[in-house]
C-alpha cells in the first residue's frame, strides 16, 4: 500500500488539470491524486462497516438485538455518562486550580496532572483488581486485622464493575480535560475575571459564571475526546466483565464466528463515536472565538491557605497518585518481586517495537503526504478529503480491525482461489496472515495523530520560502526534501513518537488481528491478566507504561512553558 | 533526478514562429519595438495575459515585453494585480488566457506551463524568504546546479563578495538585520544566473534610510550582472529610482507604460498623474474647444462641446507671488522641510472658489491671510475626462505585511 502511494508521488506532474488554472501552481495534481487514494484506502473500513447495517446475518444479528444489543447501550451508555462526569469534574477542577490558584505544590502539579495519560486503562485495571480483590493485599490484611474468614462476613467494594470501570478510565482519562481546560483558562484574559470581580461577582462566581462558560467549548472538546477513548477500551471492560459493544464485537467476531454480526454492532457504536465527533467538532470550532480582549496579565493567583489549601491539595494529587503513582509503583514492585522474565520476553518486546516502528514510520510519511498536498492546493476538495483520511481517530480499534479484515479475506480468498486455479499455488492468506494487515489498521486510526501535529508545524515554512525554493530550480519533491522535512524534522520526530507510543498501547485491533503466535506486550498483559496472572503480567505492562511516558514528559515540559501572554 | 532541474535549453530570441512581431506594427507584447528582438537576447513578453481567482479577475489583459539589460517596473496601488502578474512570469500562477515568452520560448498559456523550477529566473521576494535551516552560504549555493561542491562554493562566494556580505557567509539567517537579510537574498537569486529577475516589493520590509541605500546597491548590482528585471511596487519614487520603464497598473490593467520621465511629464490619464503626488483637480466644463478655470484657459483638444472634464494641476506647478491684489489667499502655510504646502482660496468669475494646494520651496513667505496671485507652469497641467470621485485611489504610505503564512497578491 505504501508503495503504491509514493509511486503516484514520485510523479507528481506539474502540469494542472484545466479546472485548476488560476490556482497557486504549486499545486503539484500528484500530491492530490496521493491524498485521494490514501483517503479510500483509511475511509475504506469505516465504509465497510457502515455498508453491513443492512446485510443480513442469518438471524445473529436479530438474536443479538434481542439479548444482547440492550444490554450493550445501556452499559456503554451509564459507561459513557460516569466517565463524563468523572473527568470533567477532575479536568476542570485541577485546571482552574492550579492556573488560577496558589498552593504549595502547585508547579509540580502543573505537569504531573498529566501523568496518568500513560497509563493505559486496561493496566490500571489490572493494578487495582490485584490490589483491592478478595485475595488482594488490602482485603487479607482487612480480613487478618478484623478476624473476618469469607466474603459474606463483610462489604468490600467490588472492583471488577461497572462502577470500577467509571473509576479506573476517570482516572486515566481525566488529563485530556485537564489539558484543554487548562489552556482554556490560561487564554482567558484576566481582565475579564477582573471585570466580574469589580462587577460584584466573588471568586466562587467568577468561576461559575464567567470562568467556565467561556472555557465550555474546550471542555466539551476534551471531554467528547475522553469518551471516545472510553468506547474505545477493550481491555477494561473485558476484564471488568462488563458487556459493552467492543466486548460484543469480539465476541461476536471471534466467539461467534459471524463476522456481518460483528460489523453490525460495530455500526451502531459508529453512531455513538459520530455524536462525539460533532460535539467536538462544534467545540473546537466555537472555542476559536472566545477571545475578547487581546490583553493578558499575570494570573491571580488566589493564594489558598489553611483547610481551602488542605483540599486543593488532595484533590490535585488524588488524580496524580491514584491514576499514575499507585499503580506504576505497585507494577514496578510486581514486576521486581513477582515477575520472571522468560525467554519469549524478548521477542515480545521487538514485536512490539517493530509493529509500533513500522507504523509510526507509515504514518508519519502518509501525514507528510497529506499535510503537503493540502498545503500545495488548498481547494475544498483536497481540504474535505484530507478530513476524510483524518476521522479514523474516533474509531474504535475492535471496528478498524473488523472493517479491514472483512474486505482483506475477501480480497485473500479471491486470490488464493485465482492463484490455485490459475498456477495451482496455495498462497494462503497473504493480507490478513501478516503484520500489513495490522499496520494497515493502526494507520487507519492513528493517521490523524500524525498528520494534526504535522499540519501544524507546516506553517513554519512560509508561502515565499515555498516559491524561492521552486524558482531555485526544486520541483515539489525537491522543495519537500529541502526544505519543508529539515524544517519540520522536529514535528515529525513527535508525531513518529505519539503513534509509536499510541500503536504500543493499543489492545482491540492488535487482539483481533495479530498473526498467529505473534505477541506484543499489550497482547501479553491482557493474555496474562485473563488468565488471572496479574503479577506475570506486571513486568510487560510497566514496559508500555514506561515508553508511554516519554511523550507525556514531553508534553508536560511543553504545558510547563505555555503561557500566552507571558512570552516576549 | 538530475535531468529534472536540468536548464531548459535556450531558444534564442529573435525572428521565428514563437515571435509575434509583425513588421507592420511591431512587436505584439511591446508595440514600442519596431524590430524583432536581436537574436540571443533574453526577453520575457508578456502577451495579452489575464489571470482569475475563481470568478474574480485580477489581470486583465496584459501586454508588455522586457527588453534585454532593462528593468521594467510594475506600479500600482495594492491589489492593482501587479504581484499576481509577476507571479505567473514565474510560473507560481497560471494565466487563464494569453502567452508569456521568455527568451523567445512560450512558458506559459496557450495550455502550456513550465514550472518555475524549469524557467531558469531568480525571485527576490518581500519577506527574502532565506531558508533558516541553511546559513548563509548554503542558502546562496542552493540554487547553484550542474557544478561540483567546491565550485558552486565559489560561486556563492563571488555573489556574496558582489553584494558585500562575504564576511557573513557562515552566519545564520536570524543572525541578520534587514538589510543584510535582503543582500542575502538578492545574491541567492542571482547566484544560479538567471535570465530574469523577479522582484517583489524587495525594499518595503526596510527603514526609510536603510532602504535608499540597498536600492542603490540593489540597482548598481542588477545593473552590473546585465540580467532584466521586473520589478513590482507601489512606491512611485521607487519605480522612478530603480526603472528603466514603469508599466502603471490598475484594476488588472495597464494604464500607461513609459519611461519615468514621460510617465511624469505626458500622463495619460489623471489616475496617472494623481499617482505621481497629490495634484489639484478641478471640475470643469469644456466651451469652445477650451476649459476655462480661475487660473486660465486650457486647450482641451478631442473633447466635445459640454464635456465634463477634470482639469489636474501639479502643486508644484504653481509658484506665488505676494500681490496685493492677486486673486488667491493663503489660507493655511505648513512648512515640510523640503517644501512648503500652501493651501489657498482662488476667487474669480468663474463659480465659487476653489481650494488649491500648492508646493512651494525654498523660505515661506507666505503669511497666512495674505493675497498673493499665481503663475502656472502650463506643462503641468493636464485635461482628462472626469472621473467620478469614489475612483480616485489614494495611496498608503506603506502596505501592511501581509501575515508570513499567506502568498501577498499584490
Amino acid at each position: 500500500m505504501m508503495k503504491s502511494a509514493s509511486a503516484t508521488t514520485t510523479s507528481a506532474s506539474s502540469f494542472l488539470p484545466a479546472f485548476m488554472a488560476g490556482q497557486n501552481v504549486s499545486s503539484g495534481a500528484g500530491w492530490v491524486r496521493a491524498t485521494v487514494f490514501i483517503a479510500l484506502l483509511v475511509g475504506a473500513p469505516v465504509t465497510f462497516i457502515l455498508a453491513h447495517v443492512f446485510a443480513s446475518s442469518g438471524g445473529v444479528w436479530e438474536h443479538l438485538a434481542q439479548t444482547v444489543l440492550p444490554l450493550y447501550i445501556v452499559n456503554s451508555l451509564l459507561l459513557m455518562l460516569g466517565v463524563g462526569a468523572g473527568v470533567m469534574i477532575g479536568g476542570v477542577g485541577t485546571a482552574w486550580l492550579v492556573t488560577m490558584c496558589r498552593f504549595p505544590g502547585k508547579g509540580v502539579l502543573e505537569w504531573a496532572l498529566l501523568l496518568p495519560m500513560a497509563m493505559p486503562a486496561y493496566v490500571v485495571a489490572y493494578t487495582y483488581t490485584g490490589l483491592l480483590d478478595f485475595a488482594g493485599p488490602i482485603q487479607s490484611a482487612l480480613r487478618e486485622v478484623f478476624g473476618w474468614s469469607s466474603a459474606r462476613d463483610y462489604w468490600f467494594f467490588e472492583i471488577r464493575s461497572l462502577g470500577g470501570a467509571i473509576v479506573v478510565m476517570s482516572l486515566v482519562l481525566y488529563p485530556y480535560v485537564y489539558l484543554l481546560a487548562r489552556s482554556a483558562f490560561l487564554e482567558q484574559s484576566i481582565c475579564v475575571l477582573e471585570a466580574s470581580r469589580t462587577l460584584g461577582q466573588g471568586p466562587w462566581k467568577g468561576f461559575f459564571k464567567v470562568a467556565l462558560p467561556l472555557a465550555r467549548p474546550s471542555i466539551a472538546a476534551g471531554t467528547a475526546l475522553a469518551l471516545m477513548e472510553t468506547l474505545n477500551d477493550f481491555g477494561t471492560v473485558h476484564y471488568f466483565a462488563v458487556d459493552t459493544f467492543t466486548t460484543g464485537i469480539y465476541r461476536t467476531w471471534l466467539g461467534l464466528g459471524e463476522p456481518t454480526a460483528a460489523a453490525q454492532l460495530g455500526a451502531v457504536l459508529l453512531l455513538f463515536v459520530l455524536a462525539l465527533v460533532m460535539i467536538e467538532r462544534v467545540s473546537r470550532g466555537a472555542s476559536q472565538y472566545h477571545h475578547t480582549t487581546a490583553r493578558y496579565r499575570r494570573l491571580p493567583g488566589y493564594q489558598l491557605t489553611g483547610w481551602r489549601c488542605l483540599t486543593a491539595q488532595t484533590f490535585c494529587f488524588t488524580g496524580v497518585f491514584f491514576g499514575f503513582a499507585l499503580p506504576s509503583s505497585v507494577l514496578a514492585w510486581w514486576s521486581v518481586r513477582y515477575s520472571t522474565i522468560g525467554l519469549d520476553f524478548l521477542p515480545m518486546v521487538r514485536n512490539s517495537f517493530l509493529l509500533a516502528l513500522v507504523a509510526a514510520l507509515a504514518a508519519v510519511t502518509v501525514g507528510v503526504i497529506m499535510a503537503y498536498a493540502q498545503r500545495l492546493s488548498p481547494t475544498p476538495m483536497t481540504r474535505s478529503t484530507v478530513r476524510l483520511a483524518s476521522f479514523g481517530y474516533a474509531i474504535p480499534g475492535s471496528v478498524i480491525a473488523v472493517g479491514t479484515l472483512i474486505p482483506l479475506g475477501l480480497i485473500d480468498n479471491a486470490l488464493s482461489g485465482f492463484m490455485s486455479e490459475r498456477f495451482g499455488l496455495s498462497t494462503g492468506l497473504l493480507l490478513t496472515g501478516g503484520i500489513a494487515a495490522l499496520v494497515y489498521a493502526y494507520l487507519v486510526r492513528f493517521l490523524a495523530v500524525s498528520f494534526n501535529g504535522i499540519e501544524a508545524s507546516l506553517s513554519k515554512v512560509t508561502n515565499s520560502m515555498e516559491a524561492a525554493c521552486r524558482t531555485l530550480g526544486q520541483g515539489t519533491m525537491g522543495t519537500l526534501r529541502l526544505v519543508h522535512v529539515p524544517l519540520i524534522r522536529g514535528a515529525l520526530l513527535t508525531a513518529g513518537l505519539l503513534v509509536f507510543v499510541d500503536v504500543m498501547k493499543e489492545l482491540p485491533a492488535t487482539l483481533i488481528m495479530r498473526p498467529l503466535n505473534f505477541d506484543t506486550l499489550a497482547v501479553r498483559t491482557f493474555s496474562l491478566a485473563s488468565d488471572e496472572r496479574l503479577m506475570d503480567a506486571a513486568t510487560p505492562a510497566l514496559v508500555i507504561v514506561l515508553v508511554g511516558l516519554i511523550p507525556i514528559i514531553m508534553l508536560s515540559y511543553a504545558v510547563a512553558r505555555s503561557r500566552p501572554g507571558e512570552k516576549s | 533526478m538530475n535531468m529534472m532541474f536540468s536548464k531548459t535549453p535556450a531558444i534564442q530570441c529573435g525572428p521565428g514562429p514563437h515571435c509575434s512581431f509583425t513588421p507592420s506594427k511591431g512587436c505584439a507584447a511591446d508595440p514600442l519595438r519596431m524590430s524583432p528582438c536581436a537574436p540571443g537576447s533574453a526577453c520575457l513578453i508578456m502577451d495579452g495575459v489575464s489571470c482569475a481567482y475563481g470568478k474574480t479577475r485580477v489581470v486583465e489583459n496584459v501586454s508588455f515585453a522586457v527588453r534585454p539589460g532593462e528593468l521594467l517596473c510594475l506600479l500600482g496601488p495594492s491589489g492593482c494585480g501587479k504581484t499576481t502578474t509577476l507571479r505567473m512570469a514565474a510560473g507560481l500562477e497560471t494565466p487563464v488566457d494569453g502567452r508569456i515568452l521568455l527568451n523567445g520560448q512560450l512558458v506559459g498559456g496557450q495550455g502550456m506551463h513550465v514550472a518555475p523550477e524549469k524557467r531558469n529566473i531568480g525571485f527576490l521576494f518581500q519577506d527574502y524568504a532565506l531558508f533558516p535551516h541553511l546559513n548563509v552560504l548554503a542558502n546562496v549555493a542552493f540554487g547553484i546546479r550542474n557544478k561540483g561542491k567546491a565550485e558552486s562554493r565559489d560561486r556563492a562566494m563571488d555573489m556574496l563578495r558582489q553584494v558585500g556580505m562575504e564576511a557573513h557567509a557562515d552566519s545564520w539567517p536570524h543572525q541578520l538585520s534587514g538589510g543584510q537579510m535582503q543582500r542575502v537574498a538578492l545574491a541567492r537569486a542571482l547566484a544560479p544566473e538567471p535570465m530574469l529577475m523577479l522582484l517583489d516589493e524587495p525594499f518595503s520590509g526596510l527603514d526609510k534610510r536603510l532602504r535608499d541605500q540597498i536600492r542603490d546597491e540593489t540597482l548598481h548590482v542588477l545593473k552590473s550582472t546585465g540580467v532584466c528585471v521586473l520589478m513590482v511596487t507601489h512606491d512611485p519614487e521607487e519605480a522612478m529610482f530603480m526603472a528603466d520603464r514603469i508599466a502603471i497598473m490598475r484594476a488588472g490593467r495597464i494604464v500607461q507604460l513609459d519611461e519615468p520621465e514621460t510617465l511624469y511629464r505626458r500622463p495619460v490619464a489623471s489616475f496617472v498623474a494623481s499617482f505621481f503626488g497629490e495634484v489639484n483637480r478641478i471640475p470643469s466644463n469644456v466651451r469652445q474647444g477650451k476649459v476655462h478655470s480661475p487660473l486660465g484657459a486650457f486647450p482641451a483638444p478631442g473633447f466635445k462641446e459640454g464635456a465634463e472634464v477634470d482639469l489636474v494641476i501639479r502643486p508644484e506647478a504653481l509658484s506665488l507671488e505676494l500681490e496685493d491684489n492677486g486673486n488667491a489667499t493663503v489660507l493655511v502655510s505648513h512648512m515640510l522641510g523640503r517644501s512648503n504646502l500652501i493651501h489657498l482660496r482662488v476667487e474669480s468669475g468663474y463659480g465659487p472658489p476653489i481650494h488649491l494646494h500648492a508646493r512651494t520651496t525654498g523660505p515661506l513667505p507666505h503669511i497666512e491671510g495674505a493675497r498673493v496671485s499665481i503663475k502656472l507652469d502650463q506643462s503641468q497641467a493636464f485635461v482628462y475626462p472626469a472621473e467620478e470621485q469614489v475612483e480616485t485611489e489614494t495611496m498608503p504610505e506603506e502596505i501592511p505585511q501581509p501575515p508570513p503564512n499567506l502568498g501577498s497578491f499584490c
